[in-house]
């Protein structure tokens, strides 16, 4: 087994969140607004042009499961049990802090979730299309995005103008680009960062809420590894590189990322919300904000889209751009619709792209962990033979 | 040179020893007890008594106590080393393996020895050694009775659960109804093989010939239910058990070459 080189001032997940919880405690105190959020449908631009922090709430860890368990089904993707167990045990402080949470109809056990949820805290729940292609999904989607402007504005009793809109989408696309730009180190060969700490970094830094700050770092990281690179990595031999496709990830970040590269591969990249999904998409700039705003978060490509033909054209982009040998989809216990597009994800990725492919389902527990270092172990075997 | 292969599995531990020529020289199984490093003195002292210095070899470990070999080389998962081993026992074709172990059933496609595609069972017992295990033990019925048992069953009983804990239920309610052991018999093995064919069911090609290794195949009668339920003939081989630690013992000799 081998160990991940990471940086002397590594901040772990779990740490960066703990961070986070107190330098939020001081936004509060300092009166700030503060929207709690989910998933990568989200318009964050609404919640910046609101002069608000946005804090993401996706759950990890398995102790607030049973909590959750009291009120929802056991099988259930564990995401969403630990979001809704923390929230309602009061564990979450980022919950806790939020003044209001915004969130859409993504997934029938997500939608659900957040009724209960509703009863806690003030939920404004965006109907999401079933489908980015119907008729008339784009206006019944654009109507949504101008309800959330007027619950905001409501809410805090604020305007929420055009130019703060255009400002905040300027922001955010130059935040986009810093993040995508960061991910994309993974594409040298050898890599320089192991997938571990790029994924980390990234999701840690949902956290930062300074968003100039955060671009500010990000650009030195990406600068710093590029130069890494040049000096100490180029044309050295790689080792097996694999790219991460399926659910979101945070949760199993050290059952399975951290486990991939121990047993000896690279996670180069990340093909699901924890990774550069939508940051390849810029809102754009010049548009009405309100209709731009609607396209752009209309086009993201999960499964909860029905059909995601988007998703295979990034993916085999990916597949090509990070020079993946193999691709492994993580599908979290329960999530039907990840687990149902995976058959295609397998015929796309072995019959047209051509490269092995491996399925782990899983879930927040860590009783399955010899099972899975066994076929992590065996499917990194078959690419180094 | 002696190139030895250590396969350290939840239930036995497998040992088997080749030559430069990939000849197998010897091959033995103890049970694994409770710590798998005691086991690997156990083998090192059945080695010496053989005249194998494990020391003085090249060794490679697998199966779930692979890390406990500190003498091995390379330790390389159990999946990988079935398809080696395989193309020792049975041959270099493309061929699908299904290996049913104490604790977990895959099944594997391979050529040449090398792994295609592989599937295993989840977190679960079902289709497993444990299951017949655990139900043979309800029976009180040696495990390797198992097989003569079901063999004379008088009817076709059908245990509806596959979850280990419903199942053995189920034989307690089946017991209580004057049930005969027999027929109980074939109703587990009927169980394990119907789980086993949805595993096999998720292989790409299930058309190539298929080879049962692991801990199952010295029972006849499994084989032909496996046949039977699968559609095709299911082969194996006497040293089939140690399929694993043959091919440990193969990736150790191409670790030297």
């Amino acid at each position: 087994m081998e160990e991940i080189k990471l940086p002397k001032d590594f901040v772990t997940y779990p740490e960066a969140r703990k961070k986070a919880f107190l330098s939020l405690k001081k936004l509060k105190e300092e009166g700030r607004r503060i929207v709690g959020v989910f998933c990568t449908y989200t318009p964050w631009e609404l919640i910046e042009a609101a002069d608000a922090v946005a804090v993401v709430l996706c759950g990890i860890g398995e102790e607030n499961i049973p909590a959750a368990e009291k009120r929802l089904p056991k099988n259930l993707c564990p995401l969403i049990k630990a979001s809704y167990g923390s929230a309602a045990t009061d564990r979450c402080p980022f919950f806790y802090f939020s003044d209001m949470v915004l969130a859409e109809t993504t997934c029938d056990g997500k939608k659900k979730m957040y009724e209960l949820m509703g009863e806690l805290k003030h939920c404004h729940i965006m109907q999401l299309p079933p489908g980015a292609g119907g008729k008339g999904a784009l206006e019944f989607w654009k109507a949504e995005v101008e309800s959330v402007k007027e619950d905001l504005e409501d809410f805090y009793g604020i305007k929420i103008t055009e130019e703060k809109l255009r400002a905040a989408i300027r922001l955010r696309n130059r935040e986009r680009k810093a993040i995508l730009d960061f991910y994309e180190v993974g594409r040298l060969k050898p890599t320089p960062i192991s997938g571990y700490e790029l994924n980390t970094v990234v999701t840690s830094n949902d956290y930062a809420f300074d968003i100039e700050e955060k671009i500010k770092y990000l650009e030195q990281r990406t600068r710093e590894l590029t130069d890494l690179y040049e000096k100490e990595y180029k044309g050295k031999k790689s080792r097996p590189r694999i790219l991460i496709t399926g659910c979101p990830t945070h949760g199993v970040i050290d059952k399975v990322i951290r486990r991939i590269e121990e047993l000896g591969a690279d996670v180069v990249g990340f093909e699901n919300c924890c990774g550069p999904r939508e940051k390849k998409d810029p809102i754009d700039e010049e548009k009405d904000p309100i209709t731009a705003i609607a396209e752009k978060y209309l086009r993201v490509n999960c499964s909860v889209m029905s059909p995601n033909p988007g998703r295979f054209k990034a993916m085999g982009e990916q597949i090509d751009e990070y020079q993946a040998d193999g691709v492994i989809e993580v599908l979290l216990q329960a999530c039907h619709t990840f687990a149902i597009e995976s058959d295609a994800v397998k015929r796309f990725v072995t019959e047209e792209k051509d490269i092995p492919y491996l399925a782990i389902t899983t879930d927040y527990s860590m009783t399955d962990q010899g099972q899975i270092d066994t076929r992590i172990g065996a499917f990194i075997e078959l690419l180094d033979s | 040179m002696n190139y030895i292969g250590i396969d350290i599995g939840s239930t036995c531990a497998k040992t088997a020893v080749l030559d430069e020529n990939a000849e197998i020289l010897y091959t033995f199984v103890l049970p694994t007890g409770w710590s798998s490093f005691e086991t690997v003195t156990r083998i090192e002292e059945a080695l010496m008594c053989q005249g194998i210095d494990l020391k003085q070899s090249l060794c490679v470990s697998t199966g779930y106590g692979r890390e406990a070999v500190e003498a091995a080389q390379k330790k390389v998962t159990e999946i990988t080393c079935h398809a080696k081993g395989a193309a020792v026992l049975f041959g270099e074709e493309p061929m699908n393996l299904i290996d049913i172990g104490g604790q977990d059933t895959k099944v594997i496609s391979c050529t040449k020895g090398r792994v295609e595609e592989f599937f295993m069972n989840d977190k679960c017992s079902a289709g497993t050694g444990k299951f017949i295990e655990i139900m043979a033990n309800r029976l009180e019925l040696p495990i390797d009775q198992m097989d003569s048992a079901a063999r004379n069953r008088t009817e076709e009983l059908k245990i509806s659960s596959m979850c280990t804990v419903f199942a053995e239920s189920e034989i307690v309610a089946l017991i209580g109804k004057g049930t005969s052991k027999e027929n109980i018999a074939w109703g587990v093995l009927d169980s394990v093989v119907r789980k086993v064919k949805q595993e096999y069911a998720k292989l790409g090609d299930g058309d190539r010939p298929v080879f049962l290794t692991g801990g199952l195949c010295e029972n006849q009668y499994l084989i032909e239910l496996l046949s039977a339920q699968l559609g095709r003939e299911v082969r194996s081989h006497a040293l089939a058990r140690y399929a694993g630690a043959v091919g440990a013992a193969a990736a150790a000799l191409k670790m030297e070459k």
